[in-house]
């Protein structure tokens, strides 16, 4: 395990270094010369000479590289061009708002689709089965960004138990932060729950056909204990995987679906970038959406060769 | 067998869009381009059956319109993948364990740490939004994924007795490849294609909807619900409208998809046979 560990953390470190050297191509080598790129046509030259001082172009390209590099893994992100703010500042506080809304939806996505997938495995070829493979289909079709514009329909314009949009942050209290977390979680959600409760369904179906099932069986057990004891933990384990895998689409579901409603988050602070030519924030934000995509894939091997022993020598 | 049923749905569903893109290119009922202040958020009716947005555009029109660029940047999207993908697999597949394999591999699981909307971000903030920056951004994401399926379909032929005929009869590695390899994985592709494209019409929504695909005027799906938006509390039905042309689309592919794969799967053809 030691092995596979280290091995995996190597690939880990080999590919936070190769993404890093993408994102700083396609940032600070193809525009030619950023700082004149961020200001625009009109730029003065001693304008643009004096950007080019403040985010340290005058260096080779090696030298930039280490130096943006350096600073990140000492928390420096650099200085935002239009906020005069360090980009960490930036980062830290839409974190507040990303990351709960992350990790809300994960949650809700996966005790919505462990118990759907269950049952549509457990009654097979059944009406419910059926019923729930023909919702998550509908589910899978489902672009989150317009299910979040029907939860706002049906329940802001219509019903009124929220707002369409807008965060009141952390300090107006646990309770409408939530509140106002909820419609976008539920619309990033609901279609992750539709590819996840298939994966639990056949995953399970798959188990429910192992030896050791008939074996439980046959002991005496009904189908229900047969499931609850035997088959749902060995059939978690694709489940699992495939949720960190879908963490990438979480994030960049998170990015739009901030977009439908207003809230204040890391998406919000790339597209603000992007519009402002803020190329500073974006080349870190997007550092750090890889980073942690990247971070999961490796927790998920790591859990994955710890469940499983047989992968760790595999090649 | 429950397939055809699906599969029929989903073949008639993907055909009738495919056929309103192509109707598009030479007949829409009415300019999308022309804007009628005075017709604007007009209900349905027999000038305009879907009703009209609100810039007094005929909403049948902009959706057809819209089907056509969806359908392109994906089918573009899914041709990146395909043409460099392929390629790829077959090439670390041919050379399996040796450094071209592990660089293809490696170079894949780079491309798969960034969601084809962080692409499309990085690129867009250097080259400004354009749907062809959307197309690239998907088509790159599509590459790792068509190199993945290729090579593992491929890896399992390259240990079959007649690849080994081939190989002693003098074929190259290349000609294997391209001779006995490539249409044997055909099937995969296919499937993996399918999917591909309904994930690409998703992509280019969700990107066009952010403001980083098809620009104005180009009617695109996802900047109609965009524009919807605003409107939400005095016409639902202009985000309703796009959003069902989506999700048909999506469903029909999908459908497709799966029927597809039951139909040309071997190892469910070998379990029914």
């Amino acid at each position: 395990m030691l092995r596979y560990a280290a091995a995996r953390l190597v690939s880990l470190g080999l590919s936070l270094v190769a993404a890093s050297l993408v994102i700083f191509a396609v940032i600070e080598v193809i525009p030619g010369d950023p700082a004149a790129f961020m200001l625009g046509l009109n730029a003065e030259p001693d304008t643009v000479a004096a950007l080019r001082d403040e985010l340290g172009l005058n260096g080779s390209l090696p030298a930039r590289y280490l130096d943006w590099v350096g600073g990140m893994l000492r928390g420096d992100f650099g200085l935002s061009y239009t906020y005069r703010v360090p980009v960490a500042e930036l980062v830290a506080q839409r974190l507040w708002v990303s990351l709960p809304l992350a990790m809300l939806s994960l949650a809700l996505s996966t005790l919505i689709a462990i118990p759907v997938g269950v049952i549509a495995a457990a009654r097979r070829g059944q009406a419910a089965d059926y019923g729930i493979m023909g919702a998550t289909q509908l589910g899978i079709a489902v672009p989150n960004f317009w299910f979040a514009m029907l939860l706002v329909l049906v329940f802001a314009v219509k019903l009124r138990w929220f707002n369409a949009g807008g965060f009141p942050g952390w300090e107006a209290g646990v309770f409408s932060a939530l509140k106002a977390l909820t419609l976008p979680a539920v619309a990033l959600a609901l279609p992750q729950a539709a590819i996840l409760a298939r994966v639990m369904r056949s995953a399970l179906i798959e188990t429910l056909g192992q030896d050791y099932i008939r074996t439980a069986r046959a002991k005496g057990l009904n189908a229900r204990q047969t499931i609850r004891r035997h088959a749902l933990r060995n059939a978690l384990i694709p489940v699992l995987t495939i949720i960190g895998l879908q963490f990438s689409f979480l994030l960049a579901g998170a990015i739009i679906i901030e977009n439908v409603f207003y809230l204040p988050g890391l998406g919000r602070l790339i597209f603000q970038g992007i519009t402002q030519r803020d190329l500073v924030v974006v080349e870190s934000v997007v550092m750090l959406l890889v980073f942690a995509v990247i971070v999961v894939t490796f927790l998920v091997d790591i859990a994955y060769g710890a469940a499983d022993p047989r992968l760790r020598h595999r090649r | 067998m429950r397939w055809p049923a699906q599969m029929i749905l989903g073949a008639a569903l993907t055909a009738l869009f495919l056929a309103v893109a192509l109707v598009s290119l030479i007949w829409v009922p009415h300019d999308v381009a022309a804007l009628n202040i005075a017709a604007k958020l007009l209900p349905p009716s027999a000038a305009h059956p879907l009703g009209t947005d609100h810039f007094g555009r005929d909403m049948l029109s902009m959706l057809m319109v819209g089907a056509r660029s969806s359908i392109a940047v994906a089918l573009v999207a899914v041709g990146i993948g395909v043409a460099a993908g392929v390629p790829l697999g077959l090439l670390a597949a041919a050379r399996h364990g040796g450094w071209v394999d592990e660089l293809v591999m490696r170079g894949n699981d780079l491309i798969f740490a960034f969601p084809a909307l962080v692409i499309a971000i990085l690129i867009t903030a250097v080259f400004g939004p354009s749907a062809l920056n959307a197309i690239l951004a998907i088509g790159i994401f599509n590459i790792p994924v068509f190199a993945r399926v290729t090579r593992g379909g491929a890896l399992s032929l390259w240990r079959l007795d007649y690849i080994l005929a081939a190989r002693v009869a003098g074929k190259g590695a290349l000609r294997i490849s391209a001779e006995h390899i490539l249409p044997n994985i055909l099937n995969l592709l296919i499937v993996q294609g399918t999917i591909q494209f309904s994930l690409g019409i998703l992509a280019e929504a969700g990107l066009s909807y952010v403001g980083l695909g098809a620009q104005p005027p180009t009617p695109s799906w996802g900047r109609m619900l965009a524009e919807a938006q605003t409107m939400i509390y005095t016409a639902p039905r202009l985000a309703l409208l796009p959003g069902l042309a989506i999700v048909t689309m999506v469903l029909g592919l999908n459908l497709l998809g799966d029927g597809l794969r039951d139909l040309l799967d071997p190892r469910l053809r070998r379990r029914t046979a």
